[in-house]
C-alpha cells in the first residue's frame, strides 16, 4: 500500500546520510517524512543546515503541528517526537530512551501504532542500537522497513543490530534507498 | 509519600464537588483543596462520582490507532474511563501516543499483559494508581532548563514587574518544584522576592511533597550551575544551598514565598488572578481541546498586561486565545496578555490564599509520609 508516512532515524554520520536520501527525493514527494537524528540539546542550527543542502523544505517539528506534504519534519533537541492520530505530531520531555531523546525508538512505536501498515520506516547510519526495538513493531503492524546496508554507513552498529534483530525487510545501500522510497509511493 | 486512600479520593471529591456546584462554588473548592492540599474533604463537599463525571463530559475521544487492535484500544478506554470515574484523574484528553507510551510502561512495570489488568490492579490497590500517577506526572525539569529564557525573564519582564507593588506568579504543573526555585533565585536577586507570591500547583501530591523539602540531588548541580550562570545569575550558585549526604538542601528562605498546592488543570479552575504564569512543558502532553481549556484557564487567571510562559517548543499558533496574546519573546514563548483592563475578580479568595502564606499558618505537611 501506499505509506500515509515516511519515518526516518539516524544517529552518528547522519547529516550526510539524512542528505544522500532527502536531497535524491524529487521537491515535490508528497508523504510527509518526519525524522529523528540524534544529537546535542545546543545544536539548534541542523534544520537550517540540512536545509541548506537539499530542495524538501525542512523545519523542526512544533507540537501539535499538522502533518503536510511535501515536508521533512525535524524532532527538535532534547525532546521526543511522536505521531498522532488524526494526522499531528506531538512532543514529549518524558525521559530519554537508551540515553537519547529524541530517540528513534520513541518515533517508530507511535508510528506503529497510529498508522499501522501505512508507515514506511528508514534506519540510517549510527553508532548505537536506538531504531531496532521500533523496527519490530513497526513490521508486526505490518508496515516495511528498510535499513541502510552498514557496510554503505558511516557507522555501521545501529543499522546493523537492526538486520541482528531480524526487524527489516530490505537492506539497501545509502544510494539506493531514495529510489525504493519513491517507488513505494507512486502506486 | 502519598500512600492513603483518602488522600487520592480527596483530590477526587475537590473535583467532583467543582464540576457539580458551578463556577463559584468551583472557585472556593478550589481554595480549599489548596489549603488543605488534598486531604479529605467534609461530608457536605462530597458529590457522588457518576453525578460529577457524566454531568459536564461527553463521551470520551476513541483515539483511533490503526496499528493497535480495537479490542486493546476499548481496554485502555474503559481503563482511563475507570480511573476518572473512581479517582477523579481525568486522562481522558491526554495527547494520545504520549499517553498510550505511559500505560504501555506501567503495564511491563507492574508485570502485567493487558490494560484490563492494569484497571482491576489500579482499582483494587491504591498504591498501583500512586505508580500510574507518578509514571502519568513525571515531568522531566531542572533549574534553569533553557537558561536564554530565564535571561529573556531577567530581562524582558522582570523590568516591568519591578512597576508592580506586588507580584503574583503561578507555576502551573510545577512537578517537584525545580524551577520553582530557580524563579525564587531570580526574584531574589532582582530584589523582587519580598514582594512576590509564588504559587506552584501540580496534580501529583508526591511530587509536591518532593517539592516542599527543598532537597535535590547533587549530583545534578554541576549542570544547574551552568545554567545559571548562562541565564545571568549575579551570585554564586552554591550560596543558595547547604550540601550533605549527597543531596543539596536549598535555603528554606526560597520557600517562604511560595505556596505548593494541588491542582489538576484538567479538571479545576481558576483561583486566583496572576501577573505571571509559567507552563512550560506541560501542554504538550493535553490534547487539543485540553489545551484549549488551559489556555482559557490561562487567560481568565491573568491579570491585564500578564504574562505567559510556555516551553520552547510550545506556542499560542493556530489556537482560540492567539489573539488575546502578543509575542514578548518569539523565541522563548513568552506571551503577554493583550486587551483592556478587567475589574479584579475573587476578592475574597485572594485574601484566604494570602492568610495561608502568612508565616503564622503557612501549611506544612498535612498528612503522614508513611
Amino acid at each position: 500500500m501506499r505509506p500515509n508516512v515516511v519515518v526516518v532515524g539516524a544517529s552518528a554520520g547522519g547529516l550526510r546520510a539524512l542528505e544522500k536520501v532527502l536531497g535524491s527525493l524529487p521537491p515535490g514527494f508528497d508523504v510527509p517524512i518526519v525524522a529523528v537524528q540524534h544529537r546535542s540539546r545546543e545544536s539548534e542550527l541542523f534544520a537550517t543546515v540540512i536545509q541548506g543542502r537539499i530542495a524538501l523544505p525542512v523545519r523542526e517539528a512544533e507540537d501539535k503541528e499538522a502533518l503536510a506534504a511535501p515536508g521533512v519534519y525535524l524532532a527538535p533537541p532534547d525532546y521526543h517526537l511522536l505521531l498522532e492520530p488524526g494526522g499531528g505530531l506531538a512532543l514529549s520531555t518524558d525521559e530519554p530512551v537508551s540515553f537519547s531523546r529524541p530517540s528513534i525508538d520513541v518515533l517508530f512505536e507511535s508510528a506503529a501504532d497510529t498508522y499501522g501498515p501505512g508507515v514506511l520506516a528508514v534506519l540510517l547510519t549510527g553508532a548505537n542500537h536506538d531504531g531496532a526495538r521500533g523496527l519490530t513493531r513497526i513490521r508486526a503492524a505490518g508496515g516495511v522497513a528498510i535499513v541502510q546496508d552498514p557496510a554503505t554507513a558511516e557507522s555501521p552498529e545501529m543499522p546493523a543490530a537492526a538486520i541482528t534483530r531480524g526487524a527489516v525487510d530490505h537492506v539497501l545501500s545509502l544510494g539506493d534507498i531514495a529510489g525504493e522510497l519513491v517507488r513505494r509511493s507512486v502506486s | 509519600m502519598m500512600s492513603s486512600r483518602s488522600g487520592i479520593h480527596g483530590r477526587f471529591d475537590v473535583a467532583a464537588s467543582a464540576e457539580a456546584e458551578g463556577s463559584a462554588a468551583s472557585a472556593h473548592a478550589t481554595s480549599r483543596a489548596m489549603t488543605r492540599e488534598g486531604g479529605p474533604l467534609s461530608a457536605e463537599s462530597r458529590a457522588t462520582p457518576l453525578e460529577a463525571g457524566r454531568a459536564t463530559r461527553a463521551e470520551p475521544a476513541v483515539p483511533a490507532f490503526a496499528g493497535v487492535s480495537p479490542l486493546e484500544r476499548l481496554e485502555m478506554e474503559l481503563l482511563l474511563e475507570a480511573i476518572h470515574r473512581h479517582y477523579g484523574y481525568d486522562f481522558r484528553q491526554y495527547a494520545p501516543s504520549s499517553l498510550r507510551r505511559r500505560l504501555k510502561r506501567r503495564l511491563e512495570g507492574e508485570g502485567l499483559a493487558t490494560f484490563s489488568a492494569l484497571q482491576d490492579r489500579v482499582l483494587h490497590e491504591p498504591a498501583a494508581m500512586e505508580a500510574l500517577l507518578r509514571d502519568m506526572s513525571v515531568n522531566v525539569t531542572g533549574m534553569f532548563r533553557d537558561p536564554t529564557f530565564f535571561r529573556s525573564l531577567r530581562e524582558k519582564v522582570v523590568p516591568m514587574l519591578r512597576t508592580y507593588p506586588s507580584v503574583r506568579i503561578w507555576h502551573a504543573g510545577c512537578a517537584s518544584g525545580e524551577e520553582v526555585y530557580a524563579m525564587a533565585i531570580l526574584l531574589e536577586e532582582e530584589g523582587l522576592y519580598e514582594r512576590s507570591r509564588l504559587y506552584a500547583t501540580d496534580m501529583n501530591a508526591e511530587a509536591l511533597e518532593h517539592a516542599r523539602t527543598g532537597i535535590f540531588p547533587i549530583a545534578r548541580m554541576r549542570e544547574y550551575t551552568t545554567n545559571y550562570l548562562q541565564a545571568g545569575g549575579t551570585r554564586s550558585f552554591s550560596e543558595y544551598y547547604t550540601a550533605s549526604y549527597g543531596a543539596a538542601l536549598f535555603h528554606a528562605r526560597l520557600r517562604e514565598n511560595v505556596l505548593f498546592a494541588q491542582h489538576n488543570l484538567a479538571t479545576d479552575t481558576s483561583f486566583s488572578e496572576f501577573n505571571v504564569i509559567l507552563c512550560r512543558n506541560v501542554l504538550i502532553y493535553f490534547d487539543r481541546d485540553l489545551k484549549e481549556r488551559t489556555l482559557r484557564l490561562f487567560g481568565d487567571s491573568l491579570s491585564p498586561l500578564g504574562f505567559l510562559c510556555l516551553g520552547r517548543r510550545e506556542s499560542l499558533r493556530f489556537t482560540k486565545v492567539e489573539q488575546e496574546f502578543e509575542e514578548l519573546d518569539p523565541k522563548e514563548r513568552i506571551y503577554r496578555r493583550a486587551g483592556p483592563p478587567r475589574p479584579h475578580r475573587e476578592v475574597e479568595l485572594e485574601g484566604h490564599l494570602d492568610r495561608e502564606l502568612a508565616p503564622s499558618s503557612r501549611p506544612t505537611r498535612t498528612r503522614g509520609t508513611g
